[in-house]
């Protein structure tokens, strides 16, 4: 599927502070429906703090959010209900200890959106038979790999049946041979269509599941390409150093 | 060893015993209460009572049971407050164990991390629900071993109670002092103390058992 026009998020000249320094410089970013974007970047560019900021888990200075036309900024917003459209996935998984698998996810559309248990519960094994774990809905998350757990965080946050999914680092704490485990669901849900916005450090998914990277640095968006003319022909200077730092030249040794 | 004395006496001992079992069980119910509430109020600093409930902490651990049912039962009427010695004892006891549960629930609320708090959130809880589900069930399991370590030590407490005149179990073995067998009767008070007390314990030991998910990070 490929984004069709229709805006779902729209972020205007979005500002953030924290105490004495500038995080967020002003970005501004529209995010269409079905569209795959991947944000990159140095650590500290305000990745991370853009994700978390647009679904209210961080104040904002100023700017504006809208999704679906509705303002997010705007005082009185019911986060509540705009967090259930606004899936979140974190960096440590954050799945509910206290909780088996199958409960994790139940728990939000159960006890926030209030659906009957049968329904819910169908669709939740629908979901972890396609992510490779249903045999694992008993399990405690204790006692799941940090792969399995991520992919079951994945779960959670698409039966709240999102409009759009937040990836905040999702690999960055996993051994590389999970990761890759992990980045298939999300390849797949990008083939399904998903309106998915992710931030990571995996170039070569980047360039694989995005239909368009933003590249930011200091706070604001520096670049903004398809992945074939970013990863090749970065026009910036700082998205070229930043890039240089993924590649290695062969090291030629004198053999004396 | 004078077993005549023990099978005439044992009686007064289960009296004795089953006043205190329920004057410490109300005690802990309300110390309990009173101590979520002030551990609650803190965690969520809301303005004035939360430092009303710091104050109400601090009193509570800091001063001796025996002061404090002293001042109900002796200080109260002249105040024109009188209550019985039943009401003085587990007023006396909900006040001191609340200071006590608060710390040890809200040790538990801070145990449990700002991640756990923003997934609730992302998936749209609301404050109370967020309580409810995410933060009371694993902040508790963090508690439990200080909740049963105060459980126990307020039973122990309620050993004062007969200085407001209540025919409890140390109440009963200070009587029979008097008439001596002094060895038959501290053995029965230490029994009697433990067949209350054991219990509770290896009940809380079973609980904190199965909540051991707790062990938190991930």
């Amino acid at each position: 599927m490929s984004p069709n026009d229709q805006v779902i998020l729209k972020i205007t000249d979005l500002k953030k502070r924290f105490d004495q320094t500038d995080v967020l410089n002003g970005i501004s970013l529209d995010v269409r429906q079905g569209e795959v974007t991947v944000i990159i970047g140095p650590s500290g560019c305000g990745k991370s703090t853009l994700l978390r900021c647009l679904n209210g888990l961080e104040p904002i200075n100023s700017g504006q959010i809208e999704l679906n036309g509705q303002l997010l900024t705007a005082p009185g917003t019911d986060w509540s209900t705009v967090r259930q459209k606004i899936g979140m996935v974190f960096q440590n998984y954050e799945l509910f200890p206290h909780l088996n698998v199958i409960n994790n996810i139940l728990l939000g559309p159960m006890k926030v959106q209030k659906r009957p248990r049968a329904e819910a519960l169908a669709e939740a094994e629908s979901w972890l038979d396609r992510v490779g774990l249903k045999d694992r809905a008993l399990s405690y998350p204790r006692q799941l790999s940090g792969g399995q757990k991520q992919r079951v965080a994945i779960v959670r946050a698409l039966c709240m049946a999102p409009e759009i999914m937040l990836f905040d680092e999702v690999t960055a704490s996993l051994d590389p041979e999970m990761v890759r485990e992990v980045l298939d669901v999300m390849l797949n849900l990008a083939k399904g269509g998903l309106t998915m916005l992710i931030v990571t450090h995996e170039m070569a998914f980047a360039k694989a599941v995005a239909d368009r990277i933003i590249f930011m640095d200091d706070g604001l968006i520096v670049e903004q390409a398809n992945p074939e003319d970013f990863f090749n022909h970065p026009e910036s200077e700082r998205a070229q150093r930043f890039l240089n730092i993924f590649q290695f030249g062969r090291v030629h040794r004198d053999k004396n | 060893m004078d077993f005549q004395f023990i099978v005439r006496v044992s009686p007064m001992f289960v009296k004795g015993a089953w006043l205190t079992v329920s004057l410490a069980f109300w005690g802990l119910v309300l110390s309990l209460t009173i101590g979520l509430f002030c551990a609650l109020v803190r965690y969520w600093r809301w303005p004035v009572i939360s430092r009303l409930a710091g104050v109400y902490i601090e009193l509570a651990r800091n001063t001796p049971l025996m002061i404090q049912l002293f001042f109900l039962y002796y200080g109260l009427p002249r105040l024109g407050v009188l209550l019985e010695g039943r009401t003085c004892a587990i007023v006396g006891l909900a006040f001191l164990g609340g200071g006590y549960m608060a710390e040890a629930i809200r040790g538990g609320l801070t145990a449990v991390s700002r991640g756990q708090i923003e997934a609730g959130l992302s998936i749209g809880f609301k404050r109370f629900d967020l309580l409810r589900y995410v933060i009371l069930p694993q902040a508790l399991a963090v508690s439990l071993p200080a909740i049963t370590a105060t459980c126990i030590f307020l039973i122990k407490e309620t050993s004062v109670f007969s200085i407001v005149a209540l025919p409890d179990l140390m109440y009963v073995a200070k009587d029979l002092l008097k008439e001596g067998h002094s060895t038959e009767s501290n053995l029965l008070l230490v029994l009697s103390y433990l067949v209350i007390i054991l219990p509770v314990s290896l009940v809380f030991g079973y609980l904190e058992r199965r909540v051991r998910f707790a062990g938190f990070g991930d």
